[in-house]
C-alpha cells in the first residue's frame, strides 16, 4: 500500500506541475479571446506573455481608426503585479463595454470614482472580497466597486488614467485592440499594418495568431522550467519508489527463500516481482491520476486567481511510464539480489 | 539387498565464518532405504541441519559422496539443484514457512505448479487433503490457522509433487503435545500407507520414537546408527 501511495505521489507531482503550466497559459488565452478584438498591437520589445512598459501613444488609436476595415480601437494599459501572469489592467470602462460587450457583474457594479476597481470572481474568491471591500494595491487603498465574471482580459481592472498616473505613463498604452468590420479581413489588415514603416517594430498579431502563440513552447523559460521540474519529480519519485520497493523486497526475503526451497529459479522470482511491480505501478498511476483531480480542486479552491491547473490527459501515459520505469529499476535490482541470495540465509531472515 | 535410495559416504562440509573454517560435517556415512522413516537426532551444532540442507540441495557439500536415486548431488549446478528441490525432495520446516499472502490451497498449488504437476486437484491431491484433514481449511490464509493446521498444509505442500524423499526439520518444534502427536501420526501413516521415504530431524526423543530407525549425530559425525 505504501508503495502504491509513493508511486501515486510521483505521478501526481508530475501531472500537477504540467497541469499548472498548461492551465495558466490556457486561462491567459481564454481571457485574451474574451476581449472580442480581431487584432492586437503591442509595444515594441514586448513578448507574447509579458507586457513591456506602456509606450503606445494615445494618438495611435486615431491612426488605427482611419485604417480600412477597422471599426473600433481600444487602448489598455497593463501593469504587472505579483505572481506569474497576474496584472492590473487600466481601461476606459465605457469604451471597454462598447468594445467587448461589457462585463457581467456578479456583485456590485461599475466604478464611479477614480479610486475604485473591479476584480473578477476568481480574484475575489481567493482574496475573500465582497463588493464594497477596501483593498490595498500599489500602496493605495481602493474600493472594490464590483465583481465581474472572469474571462475578459484580466483579473483586476482600474480606471486607465488613474493607472497611467500611478505608473507615470500618462497617455500611454501597453496594447491597442482593433475590431474589424469583418473578421475575414483580419490577415489582410495585419499585413497592411505591418507594411507601415513606423509600425515595423511593433508586434501586430491577429487574435487567432496571438492566442496560438501562448503555449508552453513560447512562454519564455517555461519549457526548460517544466523540464527541470518534471526531472526533479522523476528523480524524487524514483528515489521514493526505489526505496519503497527495495524495502518491500527486503521484507520478503523469507518468502523468496520459501520459493527457492520449493524449486523456484531466480528468473521465476524476478519475473514474479516484475509482474507484481507492474501491477503496483499501474495501481499507483491510477491513484496518482485521481489525486491530480484533488490537486486541481485544491488549487481552484485555495488560489483560483494565482494558479490554474488543467488536467492534461496527454501526460497520463508519460507519467505512468515514468512511474513504471522507476518502480522496475527499484524492484528488479533488489529482486535479483534476493533471488541470488543463499536459500538458507533467506529462510532464516526474520 | 536392494540399492539404498540415499547413499552418503564420507560427506564433509566446511563453512567459512569470518576468517575461521567451521567443520559442520566431518565424514558422514549413511544409507537410507526407499520407504524408510528415519529420524536423525542430535543436539544443536551436531550437524543434522547441515545434512538436511545438503540432502535438500539448499547448500552444496565440500567433499564426499551423496546420491539420491541415480543422481549424485556433488557437482550439481544451481539449476540442477533447483530441479532436485522441485521433484525429488519435499520440505517440511519447523516454522511451517507457508507464504502468508496465499491461502492454503494456493500454497499447495504453487508447489504443484513449480514441479509441473498441473493435475494437483485430482485424486492424489484429494487423498492428501483427506489424510491431513485440511479439506475445510483450504480457503484460509496461514494467519487464520493454528500451528498444527499450518504444519499439515506444509506437509500437503511438500507431498503434492510426489517427492521421493520428505525432509522434515523439527516438524513438531513449534507445536504443543497434542498437535505434535497428530503431525507425527500423519508422517508415520504416510510412510506406512504410501511408502513415503521420510527423513526427520529432531532433538526430541519422543518424536524420534515414531520413526523406524534412529541415527544420532554429534560433532558432525553419526555416532549411533
Amino acid at each position: 500500500m505504501l508503495v502504491v501511495f509513493a508511486i501515486a505521489i510521483q505521478v501526481n507531482l508530475i501531472l500537477t506541475l504540467v497541469g499548472m503550466s498548461y492551465g495558466m497559459l490556457n486561462d491567459f488565452q481564454r481571457r485574451s479571446r474574451g476581449v472580442g478584438a480581431d487584432i492586437i498591437v503591442r509595444a515594441p520589445g514586448s513578448s507574447v506573455l509579458s507586457m513591456s512598459a506602456p509606450s503606445l501613444k494615445e494618438g495611435m488609436v486615431g491612426f488605427f481608426l482611419q485604417q480600412p476595415h477597422v471599426v473600433d480601437a481600444m487602448g489598455v494599459t497593463v501593469h504587472n503585479m505579483e505572481g506569474f501572469l497576474n496584472s492590473v489592467t487600466g481601461i476606459d470602462l465605457t469604451k471597454f463595454e462598447d468594445f467587448s460587450g461589457g462585463f457581467r457583474y456578479l456583485e456590485g457594479g461599475p466604478w464611479k470614482g477614480k479610486q475604485e476597481i473591479l476584480v473578477d470572481d476568481f480574484y475575489a474568491e481567493q482574496r475573500k472580497l465582497k463588493a464594497g471591500s477596501t483593498i490595498k494595491l500599489m500602496n493605495q487603498e481602493w474600493k472594490l466597486a464590483g465583481i465581474v465574471e472572469s474571462g475578459k482580459m484580466s483579473r483586476l481592472f482600474m480606471p486607465i488614467d488613474r493607472l497611467q498616473d500611478l505608473i507615470s505613463n500618462t497617455g500611454k498604452f501597453s496594447a491597442i485592440y482593433l475590431k474589424l468590420d469583418n473578421p475575414a479581413n483580419t490577415d489582410k489588415v495585419v499585413q497592411e499594418l505591418k507594411q507601415q514603416e513606423f509600425l515595423k517594430d511593433y508586434p501586430i498579431y491577429s487574435m487567432r495568431e496571438f492566442t496560438s502563440l501562448i503555449s508552453v513552447e513560447n512562454a519564455p523559460g517555461l519549457k526548460p522550467f517544466l523540464n527541470v521540474i518534471v526531472g526533479l519529480a522523476v528523480v524524487v519519485g524514483f528515489l521514493v519508489v526505489f526505496l519503497s520497493m527495495y524495502t518491500a523486497v527486503l521484507e520478503r526475503t523469507r518468502e523468496i527463500g520459501i520459493l527457492k526451497s520449493l524449486g523456484a529459479t531466480p528468473m521465476y522470482i524476478v519475473h514474479l516481482l516484475v509482474r507484481e511491480t507492474l501491477a503496483l505501478s499501474l495501481a499507483g498511476s491510477v491513484l496518482g491520476i485521481g489525486l491530480s483531480y484533488v490537486s486541481q480542486w485544491l488549487i481552484r479552491t485555495l488560489v483560483p486567481a494565482s494558479l490554474q491547473m488543467q488536467i492534461v490527459h496527454e501526460w497520463w501515459p508519460t507519467a505512468t511510464l515514468i512511474a513504471i520505469g522507476a518502480s522496475m529499476i527499484g524492484a528488479v535490482y533488489p529482486g535479483f539480489k534476493a533471488a541470488k541470495q543463499d536459500a538458507i540465509e533467506a529462510l532464516a531472515y526474520e | 539387498m536392494s540399492k539404498p535410495l540415499i547413499e552418503i559416504q564420507d560427506l564433509k562440509k566446511t563453512y567459512r565464518v569470518g576468517e575461521v573454517n567451521v567443520d559442520a560435517l566431518r565424514g558422514v556415512n549413511l544409507d537410507v532405504a526407499e520407504g524408510e522413516f528415519l529420524a536423525i537426532v542430535g543436539h544443536s551444532g551436531s550437524g543434522k541441519s547441515t545434512l538436511f540442507n545438503i540432502l535438500g540441495g539448499l547448500t552444496p557439500a565440500t567433499s564426499g559422496k551423496i546420491r539420491i536415486g541415480e543422481q549424485n548431488l556433488l557437482g550439481l549446478s544451481d539449476l540442477e539443484l533447483t530441479k532436485l528441490r522441485r521433484g525429488t525432495v519435499g520440505f517440511v520446516f519447523q516454522k511451517y514457512n507457508l507464504l502468508p499472502t496465499l491461502n492454503a490451497r494456493d500454497n499447495i498449488a504453487l508447489s504443484a505448479s513449480l514441479s509441473g504437476q498441473d493435475n494437483f486437484q485430482k485424486e492424489w491431491f484429494q487423498r492428501i487433503l483427506r489424510e491431513l484433514n485440511i479439506e475445510k481449511r483450504l480457503e484460509h490464509k496461514p494467519r487464520a490457522m493454528s500451528g498444527g493446521e499450518q504444519q499439515r498444509v506444509a506437509i500437503a505442500r511438500a507431498l503434492v509433487s510426489h517427492p521421493k524423499i520428505l525432509l522434515a526439520d523439527e516438524p513438531t518444534g513449534n507445536l504443543d503435545t497434542e498437535n505434535s502427536e497428530a503431525v507425527l501420526d500423519i508422517l508415520r501413516r504416510l510412510n506406512k500407507t504410501y511408502g513415503q521415504t521420510i527423513l526427520m530431524i529432531t532433538h526430541n526423543p519422543e518424536a524420534a520414537d515414531f520413526a523406524d530407525r534412529k541415527v544420532r549425530m554429534r560433532d558432525g559425525r553419526i555416532v549411533e546408527n
